[in-house]
Formats: structure tokens, sequence, C-alpha cells
């Protein structure tokens, strides 16, 4: 994710790695993977960027990031935080746990906190049905939340040691 | 290592065969023949252990019996899904076939020190019946009626080396395809054997393939279709992280019968963990030489490469997920022409689904006949379906087509949660239907649920009970399928949204009878003039909720109140005289509108009321406080 590389540099490991590729504008999205990664999101410079060196049309580029939930063109706070909407979850209080995300860090579904801190999201199902409702902090499942103590808890250990 | 033909396949299998000795000992012979053999313990490593810390359960194993010099006569794995997800996570030792469940880092030396030091069962973690309170070592009732074909190898091979694969019969589908096959014949097994997609649509897989051989063309296409969108679905996950060599060896064997030297396998961004395993397969089977030039001696070429998606339900249609391919929008196309006539950048494509591929190396080995005797008269073999929602043992069920629904909910599955009634399974995710207790003994298969209004659909299975509002999970579903609509065509964009619009006014008390046959006249609208299957399933969920729970919908626009007591603004909390004064409530309230001291009976101020429900979770005495 995001590092302390200039942008120059990100730049310059975006045009390696789509110089390396065999075929380049039918790998536009795993372009545009490749860029949410060094980046951590998808700015208006960089979908242009890539749309010339792929000498397309960035209207093509803005097409194909607005069309997939995957990419973001806004930045992403330093943890992302994203509550299961699939059905199992759903049935098990996804929702409520929902809800209570929102309450406990103070901002809607698909927001950032003020701090940067945490980003969140919703997503359908990783498959950890067993354990619904489940949320995802950075990747990392934690499952059966119920109580508002519980979730507290979790968040707490992404915050920063004051 | 290049393998040049079969014999040097065979030799690697017998090679290879002492990997897995243990565990097949297991399988048939006695603890006390399988003396001497060095002993497995498997730790799961499916979605739901994974994330329940399996990984470090595994590696605890590993430190504590090192430390106890064990290593050389224990081994540990991590395979794929071992199905029961309720109970992870799970461990499986063989030969000594004891299976404990919901381990925990903190019970590793017990077991280390009970099971491999003294010899005994560690007694408290193995699984227990909840009704009979009998424990089970091994032969868990979870398993019993259960058939794997698709998930044979899944929690039984570690999935990161292809040996073990080998071992299992790995490839040998794709040597008798190459030597001693023909195409045609490959293609006329699959349509004896009567193999259906198991994505949801159901289409005849042998005809599938025969469609694209015959298409004229100096190229055509094989792709997997692992963008598994479905919420509540994980079979084709499980397939790809325990057992990925299955579908690239289904893969060969397809492009070998249809002439192509190409597949994709398309597959969900949100899944890491089964992008690194195929990465890992993939690099592994051409190490081999089970990918590339001249596989396996013969002048077969082939190759694979790797596709991710971004967040497109809709891109598990194969026309869109074509597009996708291309760099595009996930945008579907009109059909025909269909992809085996012009797909992938113009050419002939077949795309299958994961299950369905993985069903097809042992169709090939075992024939027709034996594929065709499981199941249905229209519809062969198994089916995985993730069971979750109300029911006590989640997992991963694959069962012989015909299965009842009350076999796989109330036998495999263990039953309602918290002994709560059963009101309906919902199947075939945002594009199936619910399914009443009225047709809990249906056999079901393809057609039968087709014909109860709902669908196979990619085989999510989703328990609901007393306390589900149906009108809630048709809401559910509508948003999700409005959120996913593409845009393209506007029975699906527009028709979607006014059906939420619909929906959300039911639920807020505010609907009316006649929406209820505006609703149903719009679902058919939508129906027949969607673009794709997604627009033309999504109005599912509400036809059958409208079918078979009409009153429900009746008391939300009549009564003004949800049965179930989901839905906020139709709720009312009221605490009866049965209240015996503890206060308890009055804590708890986040609002503090309840009012009352102790031994007097409480009120709540039904102006300021959230409708939160928290006093009634806190509530001790049954009946004091009710809603309604």
């Amino acid at each position: 994710m995001c590092n302390s590389a200039s942008p120059n540099e990100f730049a310059q490991k975006l045009d390696d790695y789509i110089d390396g590729l065999p075929y380049k504008k039918e790998n536009l999205i795993g372009i545009l993977h490749y860029a949410q990664e060094i980046y951590g999101y998808l700015p208006d410079n960089v979908q242009w960027h890539i749309a010339q060196k792929l000498d397309i049309p960035s209207a093509k580029v803005y097409g194909v990031v607005s069309f997939y939930s995957f990419f973001t063109m806004i930045p992403r706070g330093e943890h992302v935080v994203n509550v299961c909407m699939g059905t199992a979850c759903f049935v098990r209080g996804g929702d409520k746990l929902k809800d209570e995300l929102e309450n406990q860090l103070k901002i809607k579904a698909g927001e950032t906190t003020p701090d940067n801190l945490f980003t969140l999201e919703t997503l359908r199902c990783v498959g950890a049905c067993g354990l619904a409702p489940v949320m995802i902090v950075d990747g990392k499942v934690h499952g059966r939340m119920h109580e508002a103590q519980e979730i507290n808890e979790v968040l707490a250990k992404y915050r920063p040691e004051s | 290592m290049k393998l040049k033909n079969t014999d040097a396949l065979n030799a690697l299998k017998a090679q290879s065969l002492k990997l897995i000795e243990t565990r097949r000992v297991a399988e048939s012979v006695s603890t006390k023949n399988a003396q001497g053999l060095i002993r497995h313990v498997m730790v799961c490593g499916g979605p739901g252990c994974h994330s329940s810390d399996s990984p470090r359960i595994a590696e605890l194993l590993e430190e504590e019996l090192n430390r106890l010099g064990l290593s050389e006569q224990v081994k540990v794995f991590q395979p794929g899904c071992f199905g029961f997800c309720e109970k992870g996570p799970m461990i499986e030792i063989h030969p000594d076939n004891v299976t404990y469940c919901e381990v925990s880092a903190e019970d590793v030396p017990t077991i280390v020190e009970e099971h491999f030091i003294q010899g005994n069962q560690v007694e408290r973690l193995l699984y227990m019946d909840p009704n009979t309170k009998e424990r089970f070592a091994t032969n868990l009732p979870f398993y019993d009626g259960q058939l794997q074909i698709a998930l044979r190898n899944v929690g039984y091979i570690a999935p990161e080396n292809i040996l073990e694969y080998i071992a299992a019969d790995g490839y040998q589908a794709l040597a008798k395809v190459l030597f001693r096959m023909t195409p045609l014949e490959v293609i006329d097994v699959l349509k004896e054997s009567g193999l259906r997609g198991r994505g949801g649509a159901g289409f005849p897989t042998g005809l599938k393939w025969e469609f694209t051989r015959k298409s004229q063309a100096d190229q055509r296409y094989i792709i997997c279709n692992a963008d598994e969108g479905d919420p509540g679905a994980f079979m084709d996950r499980s397939v790809l992280e325990g057992d990925p060599h299955s579908v690239l060896e289904a893969m060969l064997i397809a492009g070998s019968a249809i002439g192509a030297s190409e597949g994709f396998i398309y597959v969900r961004a949100e899944y890491p963990a089964a992008i690194h395993r195929l990465q890992v397969a993939i690099a592994q089977a051409r190490e081999y030489g089970l990918l590339g030039t001249a596989i396996l001696g013969s002048d077969f070429c082939f190759d694979i490469q790797l596709k991710y998606g971004a967040g497109a339900f809709v891109c598990g249609e194969e026309t869109a997920l074509i597009h996708s391919i291309e760099g595009a929008r996930g945008e579907p196309t009109v059909k025909p022409p269909f992809p085996a006539q012009k797909g992938l950048w113009g050419k002939p494509t077949c795309v299958n689904n994961v299950e369905t591929l993985a069903n097809i190396p042992p169709i090939i080995l075992k024939g027709a006949n034996w594929f065709s005797a499981i199941g249905t008269e229209k519809s062969k073999g198994t089916k995985v379906f993730a069971l979750a929602g109300k029911v006590n043992n989640v997992g991963l069920v694959e069962v012989p087509m015909g299965t009842t629904l009350r076999k796989i909910i109330f036998d495999i599955g263990g039953g309602i949660k918290q002994h709560k009634t059963f009101k309906a399974a919902q199947t075939g995710g945002p594009s199936g239907g619910c399914i009443p207790t009225k047709y809990l003994d249906t056999p079901i298969d393809y057609e039968s649920l087709t014909a109860i209004g709902s669908m196979m659909g990619s085989g999510g299975l989703i328990v609901l009970d007393e306390d589900d509002c149906m009108v809630n999970i048709a809401k559910f579903f509508q948003e999700f399928t409005m959120d996913e609509s593409c845009g393209r065509c506007t029975a699906c964009r527009v028709g979607t949204k006014r059906l939420h619009e619909i929906l959300t006014k039911i639920t807020e008390g505010t609907g009316t009878l006649e929406d209820l046959d505006k609703m149903e006249k719009l679902c058919h609208i939508i129906k027949d003039t969607a673009l794709c299957g997604l627009g033309q399933s999504a109005p599912n969920p509400i036809l059958s909720t409208l079918k078979y729970f009409r009153d429900e919908y009746i008391a939300h626009i009549v009564d003004k109140t949800c049965p179930a007591g989901v839905c906020k603004s139709l709720l009312r909390y009221e605490i009866t005289d049965k209240c015996v004064g503890c206060t308890l409530c009055v804590k708890k309230c986040p609002m503090n509108c309840i009012t009352g001291s102790l031994k007097k009976i409480h009120v709540i101020d039904q102006e300021r009321c959230l409708k939160c429900g928290a006093c009634m979770e806190q509530c001790r005495v049954t009946g004091a406080i009710i809603h309604h």
C-alpha cells in the first residue's frame, strides 16, 4: 500500500509494470489493480497517465474504474474496516453490526474518519459464514461480532497507543 | 522435471503414494495395522478455520512436536476446507482417525501431551452431538449421507504440493484423454454422464463442449468461471483453495476435447488465498510439463492464465465475464451469438464453473455410467451446498442430487439453532427463492427447485427461522441486485430500483394492497425483458415470498405489524405485568426511556423508544418484555 516513495517513483514502477506486459490494452484491469496497490487509490491523474500510456481514451479508463466496486477514486484511511453483508451474515445480524460500527466510528459506510485512521466499507461474503456476522479489518476476519464491547475491542487494536 | 510420457507420470505417482499413505490407510485399516506409519495431523485451512487462526494452530503444533522430539514421527499439514465450518478450527489425526473440534491455540500442548505422548484421546475436544450428548472421534453425523466427488481431495491433500495430487490419481484422467480417447469420445462420455453446469443455469456440459468444438475457428478458448459472487456461497473458493490442480486438469481435458490451446481462470480479487494457490499450482504444472507444449509427450499444447475480477457480481454472467477479461466494463451482451460461437476476442469460447470442472477428472476415470447412476433422472451426480444461516451445523455439504432439504437441514445440518422453528430455506442466492416448510421433503434437483419457484443457483443454502421477516429478506436481495445491476438495460436498472422502493414502503408500514399487484406485475415485466440472467432472475426472491408468505406482506400492509419483529418502523416494545422489577432493562436502555424502580413494573416511554431491542435481549423473565 502507500509508502514513503515519491509520486515519480510510483509512476516509474507503474510504467515498468506496463512495459513488462505482453498485452497492454487487454490487461487494463490488471494494470488498475497494480496501480491501486501502489497508489492506494486511483486519482484522475493516474487514470490519465494509464490512458496515455496505453493509447486509449481516458473515458474508457474512467468507465472501467467506475464500473468495478474494487476500484476507488478516493483515498482510504490507514485501516479498512469491512462489514460482510452476505446473506448468512445478514440473517445473523450483519446489519446490526454495520449500525454499531457506524455508531462507534461516527461515520457512514463508504466514509473515512476525519483522522484518516479508518475507512468503513461493506462487502458481500468472504466465505466465513460459520463465524457470521463477521467484520474484516485490513484483511483479517473477526467473527461472531454481536456485542458492542467486542467490536470496540477489535477497533482498539488498530488505534495508535496513546 | 518435465514428465515426458504416461509412464513417467505413473512412476511419479508410485513414488508419491507414500506422501498420502497414512491418510489412505486411515480409510481402510484399523489403527493396529497402521503401526510404524508416520502420523499426519491435518489442520483445516478452509476460509472459516483460517479466519479463526488455524495457521497459528498448525505452527504451534509443529513447534510443540519439535520441542518434544516428535517431528519425525508426526507431520503437520494444512489442507483445504473440511466442510464442517461450525465446529472450526478442526484437526484430523491419521491414521488414528480422530477429529478434534473447536481447537484453540491454548489446546495445542494438551493435544500433543495427551494424544501423542500418553496415547489418549482428548475427550473434551471430540465432537458432541448436541441432542444425545454422545461424543464422536470419527464418522461425525455431519458427514453421513454426503458423497464427495467435486470435493474429493479438498481437506485430504496438501493443495500446494502437486505430488500429493498426483498420488491421489491426479492427471491420470488427462493421460487417459490424451492417449486412449479421441476428443469426440471425451465429449460423448460427458454427454452420457449427464453432468450439468454447477454455476446456476444447469446447461449440459457435454453439449456446451460439443457446440464450442463445432464452431469453425483458428483458435478457441476455455474459461473457468471462478467469479463466485453469490453472497453466502463459498464452494468454488473451497475447491480453488483445497484442490486447485483438479481445476487445471479439467481445463486441460476441456482444451484437448474442444481444440483450445489457451485457457483463462477468471477469479475474484476478493479471494487472495485462492489466487495464491492457483499461482502455485500453475507454476508446478508448468514445471512438470503438464502445462505448456507437448504435454506428457503428446502433440497437445495448452497454457492457463489468471485474470482477476474487480468486484462486479454481473461478471458471473458469461458474456459480461468475457468483456471483463478483455479489459472492458463487465456488461453482458445479447445471446445469441453464444460464447460457444463467438466469445473471447470473437473466438469460440467455453465457459465452465469451478465445481463443474472439479467433477470432470473422476467422470473420465470412472466412466459416464458411474456418474449417471448418482442423482435423479435429469440431474446427475452431486451438488455442493454452502449451508448457512440459522442452522446448527454451518458448512459445506456435498450430497447426491435428489437429497431432500429435510435431510440437508435437519440431519446433516443438525436442525435449527436454539430450537427455533424452521421458516424457509433460501436457495440460489439473489436469483433464487424461498422454499417453505411444505416442500422440505421434495428431492432437490434443477427441475424440482425451479418448479417450486426457486433455483439451484451456485448452491448457497440459507436457512431462515421464525425470527426472519420474509419481506425484509426479499428487500435484502432486491437491494443486492439493485446495487449490482450494471445499468445496461432499463428493465433491470430501473425495475430493481422501483421494486426496492415498494418493498421499503411496505417494511415502513406505508405500503398498500395495490402495491402488491403493482410489484407482481413489474416482476413479470422484468423477467420477460431484462437482458441477462441477473435481471431476469432478480424478481425471484419477491415472487417466491409473495407466493408462499403473502400473509406476512398483508400483515405489514393491513395490520401494520411485522410478525417476526424485524421491521423497526412497525415495532412497539411493551413491558407486561410479568415484569419482576429487576431494573436490568432500565440500566441497559441507551435512550434512558424506561422508568421503574426495584420490584415495580417498568414502563417504556414510546415517544423516545429507539426500538433497538436492547431491553428485550437483557430481560431474564420470559414474556416480561414483548414486541408487536
